[in-house]
Order: C-alpha cells, then structure tokens, then sequence
C-alpha cells in the first residue's frame, strides 16, 4: 500500500473534538472538582471541630455573651466593672478599637500632610529630614515602635509622686497623663446641639454662596464665615448657658494622684505609634498624589491667569485626591486593624477582651466568629464607601 | 574652496564655559536650596534647631556615653541604682546586646548545636546572592536548590532526629533564627499561592472565582493578629482528635495565608495592567492556558508589580514581629524577654534593645527595598509607556 493510498483511504477524522479537549467541559468538570473538594473540606472540618468540642465538654452557643465576665478594664468609654457581662465587655473593647483607629487615623493625616509635603520641598535640608522620617518608619515593625513607646520611653517616667508638672494642672508619670477632667453642668446638652445647628447652618450658607457666585460672579470667604458660624454657635451657647462647666483638678497626694482624668500610657504608645507609623506611609501616599497631577495642569492654570493659590485649591488639589484617596483608605483600615497590637501592651481594644473572653469562657469558635464579623463589618464598611466615593470622583469621560 | 581659507570659521569646538559662580559654589547652592524665599529661611532655621537640639544628644546617648563592655546590670546602672556609673548618668548599654547577641540570633537553641543554624545560614546566603546577582548563569537550577531542596535540608538540619543529629523541638528554635525562617517560609509559600490566587480571582470559573475571592477579602479584611491567633485556637480544633500541631507550624500556616492573600492582590494589580492583546496573540499561537499564563502573561505582569512584590514582602518581615502575641520568640521577643532578666535589669536596658532590634529589621528591610530599586532598572526593557 503506497502513502498514497493510505491518505486516500483514511477519513478525515470528524472536526469534533473529544469532549475532554472542550473548554467548557473541562471548565464544569474543574469546578465540579473545587466545590466536591471544598464541601469535603468543610465538612470533615465540621465533623472534626463538632467532635472536639464535645470531647472537652464546651455547650455552644451564644448565650455566654450574658454571663459575668468577671475580669477588669483598664480603660473605658462607658460604665464597665467586672460584674458586667461578657458582650458588654466585647462592646468597651470595640469601642476603644474605633477610639484609637479616630484618633490615630486624625494624627497620622495630618503628620503625613505634613512630611509628605515637606519630602517635595525646594528646601533640600526639610526635604531630607521628612525623607529620613519616611525611610525610618517604614522600615520597622508597628510593633517595635509600640513597645518603644511604651517600655522604652513612658515606662522610665518617674513615679506618679514624683511626676512632671505641666502648665494646666497637668501630671505627666508613669501612670499615664492626668488631666483636669472638665465636668459639665447644667444646660451643656445645648452645646452639642449648637455645634450640629452650627454644621447645617455652614453648609446651607455654602450653598447659598454657590448660587450667589453662579448668579452675579461675586464671591464671598466662604471657608472663614463657615469655620467661625461652626466654632461661634457653640461658643456663644456656652456663655449664654452662663459656662456650665468646672473642672475636676487632679491632686498630688503621698503616692498618687488623684482626681482628674487620666490618659494611661497603654493607650498614648498605641496612639503615638500607630499615628507616627502610618504618618510615614500616608506622607508617601499624599507626595505621589501630588507629584501625580501633570505638569501642564500647573501650566495651563496660570496660563488661564489663576493665582497659585487657586491653581492649588481648584486644579491640583482636586486632581491630586483622586489619585490618594484609595491608597489612603486602606492605610486608614490598615490603622484600623493594626489597633488589634494593643493586644501586647494590655490596651484594652477588641482583639484584647475579645482574647480574654475567649480564653475565660473557652467558646473558641463563637468568640472567633464574633470578632471576625466585627473586622470584617468595619473593612466591608469602608470599601463600599470606597467604592462609592471612587465613582463619585471618577473622570467623567467621552 | 576648502575650509583652510575661510578665517572666520573656527575649526575646533571652545572648551565649555563653567556654570555661573551662583550655581556651582557652595553658598550659590546654599542660596539655591537653603535659603531661596523668606519662608525657606525660616524652615532652615527651624531644622538646623531641631537637628542641633537632637543629634548631639543622640549622638551622645549612643556613643559617647554609652556603656560598651560589662558582664551584668552594674556597667548600665548608676550608683543609686545599684552599678558604677555617676548619678545621673544617661547612656545606651550596648554591654547588653554584646552580652546576649547569642541568645538574639539563636534563641534557646542548645549551645552545641547551633554550628546547624550557622550552617544553614551559610547555605542561604550561598543560595540567595547569586539569585539575586543578574548576571550569574543557571538561574532555574538555583531557584529549585533554593525553593525546592533548601527548606527540605533546613529542616532536617535544624529540627534533627536524622543522620544521628540530636533532635531540638521548635519550641527551642528563636530569635532572629524564627525571624528568618518564618519570612523564608512566607515569601517561598506567598509567591505562588499568591499567583495562583490571583489568577483564580480573574477566572471565568464563577466557583473558583467565588472561592478566591472570599478567602481573599476575608484574610485582608481581619488583622494579622487575628489570624495567627485563628491559626493557633482553630487548627487544633479543625483536626481530628489526637493529632496536634506543633506551635511553629501554626505560626508558619498563618503568615503564609496572610501573605498570600496581599500578595494575591499585588498581583492581579499586574495581570489587570497587561493589556488583552497578549492574551489573544497567545490564544492565537495555539498555546494552552498554562503556556499562555507562565510564557507571555505572568513575565510581564510579575515585572510591572515588583515594587508592590517587594513591599508585601517587607511587610511579611516586619509582620513576623507578630508571632509574639501567640507566645513565640522572635528576635523581638527574645529581646523583650530579656528586659526583665534580673542580670540586666536597668532603666536604659529596654530602650537599647529596642534600638538595636529597630537597627536589625531597617537594616533588612531598607536593604529590600533598595534592592527591588535595583532590579526595577535592571528589568526596564524600555517598553512603558
């Protein structure tokens, strides 16, 4: 049989393939496998914890949440003592969570603006201080500098007897900071009241200065009047009311102070740590915003005949956060969840008294759930703003 | 005509003018950069204070005063408190690092044993640099001794039980030791788990597709804290009662996890940057999907996000500080252990060893990141637009 023939006497072979070659087949099949293999998984997990648990006795539920807690906090927002109960106790320390990621998100924005600015200085000798900043802080853990703060420097402050007097009344030892703690009285309900009324008031000015400005081109100091109506109103209720406010001063005693609100030094290391490590990489974040916006942008703006301090506040400054805001979100949630490192300095935050509990009351996989809800609500939370806010400033476009 | 005849025309070039005094001398450049407006000279003036109010003190405290040699807490204590130094003296102790720099890169690994964590130190460093020297052949086969057949060694090495080596438990393992071996194993498990992730994550498959994104958004979302304390309460849970699970091993399973999930992002930043050209022309040439992702796609991808690699990788090394809260020692925790030895309890004996830990994690990390720097330009094929 010649090669000739053969070729002739084979069939073309038919222009279906083997379904084992068809993208689709193998796609289900593949899929198939991943959700039998992670059923399996799961469910060999399921077995195995179910089976563990009731070897060591522990009831499941969530009906812990109602029992004495029995362990103290240092520190808290609201009435806590040790007879509280177990969801209570989970409550202060989620509290104290969103109060050190607020303050600290606060502080850390505004150091950052600041060296962040400071790196694209034509002054080389600030330029090069904020980069030292930058380069030094980025390049140790948050963990080191929390425990540098707080055995290295806050530690070795002397004895609450013996403590630093600042102006004010105020005690600087190694028991925290003390403060004259202010103690409202009658009628300091209306000052928050004027401080909201204030917020309205400056924005309904707002737009009404906008409408203003489209009608006749005239404008007004609009960012002044607005800050003096939100910082006057509640000013001036306070004196209306007759200063409903006296302070409780804190007194030195024999060994210790007295009286007065205390900061305890657990929460200033966080707070200074966590704000002066994510100040380093905010700083970045605001000098790429910044060196982001084009050149011609600054060009074309003064070729236009705007000041430079409208080229900023109208060209630059809008285009430049547009580029910042979402980096800097997820620095604001990275300080969020970096606030859990209280845990190793005692602050109470909610990783802490939600460890404490667990290991109290041994409810490992409901204490687990708990708090993973929590983190996973508050980043969930800011993405979707994220996401919100991102369409909300996107480039309108052809 | 030739040249020769025209006069006015000069036949060689004249030497370059230097710049104007203003720009080259060193009060031209101190005007220029120091002292240009009213408001740069304000700003110096703050920070030649600023730096004037700390160097000398810092320098000081460091150096000058410092204590360098001593065997226990005397050398770093004043008099009052029990040592030889003035009242009032204010010093770093160097004397105690000297003292338990052992203890910092070993932990408590036995004494005699510790030439097997030299000697696996030696073979990293003989593996790694000349992977990271471009120029230096036979980079697969180095990549497989380093990823594949090191940790294999390493772990015999340094855990025992074999060959006749006598067997340390890894709760013996610490100090810089566990700081390194847990970012090795981080970086060696994140890499590929992260592209694999990544790549699931932009799959067609809705059911791989959901699973990595949930597990990827779900890691992201909790701290590390939280996931290391998940690894070290839950595993032991998760398995069928009677096995257990060495304490490393969960610390090691959770940095791993974490890491590849930001590293998992990192990388489908870069696979979203390359355009689908790339991936067409592949479909085109008949390759399958695997030859399409590991020849033309992730080459591409990977170069585009190696800052953000590298970044995630610092992050890991700064991460491992972590493993303290779940009760390990670490170089941190080692250092901090000691803090309340009573050999070398003093005032300043805390914030020296801190020093000293914040100097050996910089030093680490600054040099990745001048490194990834380095490789940035090395790769540039010029092609970016």
């Amino acid at each position: 049989m010649t090669d000739h023939a053969l070729n002739q006497a084979a069939p073309r072979a038919s222009k279906k393939a083997s379904p084992l070659y068809d993208p689709k087949v193998r796609s289900i099949f593949f899929q198939i496998l991943t959700a039998v293999i992670v059923v399996l998984v799961v469910w060999a997990i399921y077995n195995n914890v179910a089976a563990n648990l009731a070897r060591s006795n522990t009831a499941s539920g969530y009906g812990f949440l109602r029992g004495r807690s029995g362990f103290d906090i240092g520190q808290s927002l609201i009435a806590y003592t040790s007879d509280s109960t177990y969801g209570r106790a989970i409550l202060v320390g989620f509290l104290n969570t969103l109060l050190i990621a607020v303050t600290g998100i606060i502080t850390a924005t505004i150091v950052g603006f600041i060296i962040g600015i400071g790196r694209l200085s034509h002054n080389w000798l600030i330029a090069k201080l904020c980069t030292v900043y930058v380069e030094v802080f980025r390049n140790i853990p948050p963990l080191l500098v929390i425990f540098f703060w707080y055995s290295g420097v806050l530690a070795i402050l002397p004895q609450p007897r013996d403590a630093i007097v600042l102006p004010l009344s105020t005690f600087l030892s190694n028991r925290g900071l003390t403060f004259p703690y202010p103690v409202w009285g009658e009628g300091a309900a209306a000052i928050p009241v004027a401080f909201i009324v204030g917020i309205i008031a400056a924005i309904a000015f707002g737009i009404w200065t906008k409408k203003r400005q489209m009608a006749t081109g005239k404008q007004l100091p609009t960012g002044w009047i607005a800050a003096a109506i939100i910082i006057g109103l509640p000013i001036i209720t306070f004196l209306v009311m007759g200063a409903p406010l006296t302070f409780d001063y804190p007194v030195e005693g024999r060994f210790n102070l007295s009286g007065g609100g205390t900061i305890r030094p657990e929460f200033v290391a966080l707070y200074l740590a966590l704000s002066l490590y994510t100040a380093a990489f905010i700083a970045e974040i605001i000098r790429a915003g910044i060196k982001g916006v084009g050149k011609g942008q600054t060009e074309a703006a003064s070729a236009l005949g705007l000041q430079p301090a409208k080229t900023t506040q109208l060209v630059v400054v809008p285009q430049a956060f547009r580029i910042i805001i979402p980096p800097l979100t997820s620095q604001y949630l990275n300080l969020t969840k970096n606030s859990s490192l209280g845990v190793a300095i005692g602050f109470p935050e909610l990783f802490s008294t939600g460890s404490t509990s667990l290991n109290q009351t041994g409810q490992a996989v409901e204490m687990i759930s708990i708090m993973l809800t929590i983190y996973l609500s508050i980043s969930i939370a800011t993405s979707l703003f994220m996401n919100w806010f991102n369409a909300k400033m996107a480039l309108v476009e052809r | 005509m030739s040249t020769k005849n025209l006069s006015y025309v000069r036949g060689d070039m004249l030497a370059a003018e230097p710049a104007p005094l203003s720009q080259r001398s060193v009060s031209g450049w101190i005007r220029t950069n120091l002292l240009a407006t009213p408001k740069d000279v304000v700003l110096t003036i703050l920070a030649v204070l600023l730096l004037l109010a700390v160097i000398p003190g810092a320098l000081n405290w460091l150096f000058v005063q410092a204590a360098w040699v001593g065997a226990d807490r005397t050398a770093c204590a004043t008099v009052a408190q029990g040592g030889i130094q003035p009242d009032g003296w204010k010093g770093a102790c160097w004397a105690f690092v000297e003292d338990r720099f052992l203890q910092f890169m070993f932990g408590r690994y036995p004494l005699d044993e510790r030439w097997r964590v030299v000697l696996v130190g030696i073979m990293l460093v003989v593996l790694l640099v000349p992977l990271m020297i471009p120029k230096m052949p036979h980079k697969a086969l180095n990549a497989v001794l380093l990823f594949i057949v090191f940790p294999v060694v390493a772990f015999f090495l340094l855990h025992g039980g074999v060959f006749g080596l006598q067997t340390v438990q890894t709760s013996l393992w610490g100090g810089m030791t566990v700081t390194l071996i847990l970012s090795f194993v981080g970086i060696a498990v994140s890499f590929p788990v992260g592209i694999l992730l990544a790549l699931g994550r932009r799959s067609d498959m809705p059911v791989i597709k959901t699973f990595c994104v949930v597990f990827i958004e779900v890691i992201r979302g909790v701290p590390l804290v939280m996931v290391l304390f998940m690894a070290n309460v839950m595993l032991p849970l998760f398995l069928p009662t009677g096995w257990t699970i060495d304490n490393f091993l969960r610390a090691v399973v959770g940095v791993a996890l974490f890491a590849s999930a930001y590293m998992a992002e990192v990388i489908r930043g870069g696979l979203q940057a390359i355009p689908k050209g790339q991936s067409e022309g592949a479909d085109s040439l008949g390759l399958s999907y695997w030859q399409k992702m590991r020849l033309i796609v992730l080459p591409q991808a990977i170069k585009l996000v190696i800052p953000g690699i590298v970044n995630t990788f610092i992050g890991l090394f700064k991460d491992t500080s972590l493993v303290s809260i779940i009760g390990m020692f670490d170089l941190l925790n080692i250092i901090r252990l000691n803090f309340t030895d009573t050999t070398w309890i003093t005032p300043v004996t805390p914030i020296t060893g801190l020093i000293f830990a914040g100097f050996i994690y910089w030093i680490f990390c600054f040099g990745m990141s001048r490194y990834s720097v380095f490789m940035e330009r090395h790769m540039d094929t010029g092609h970016k637009r």
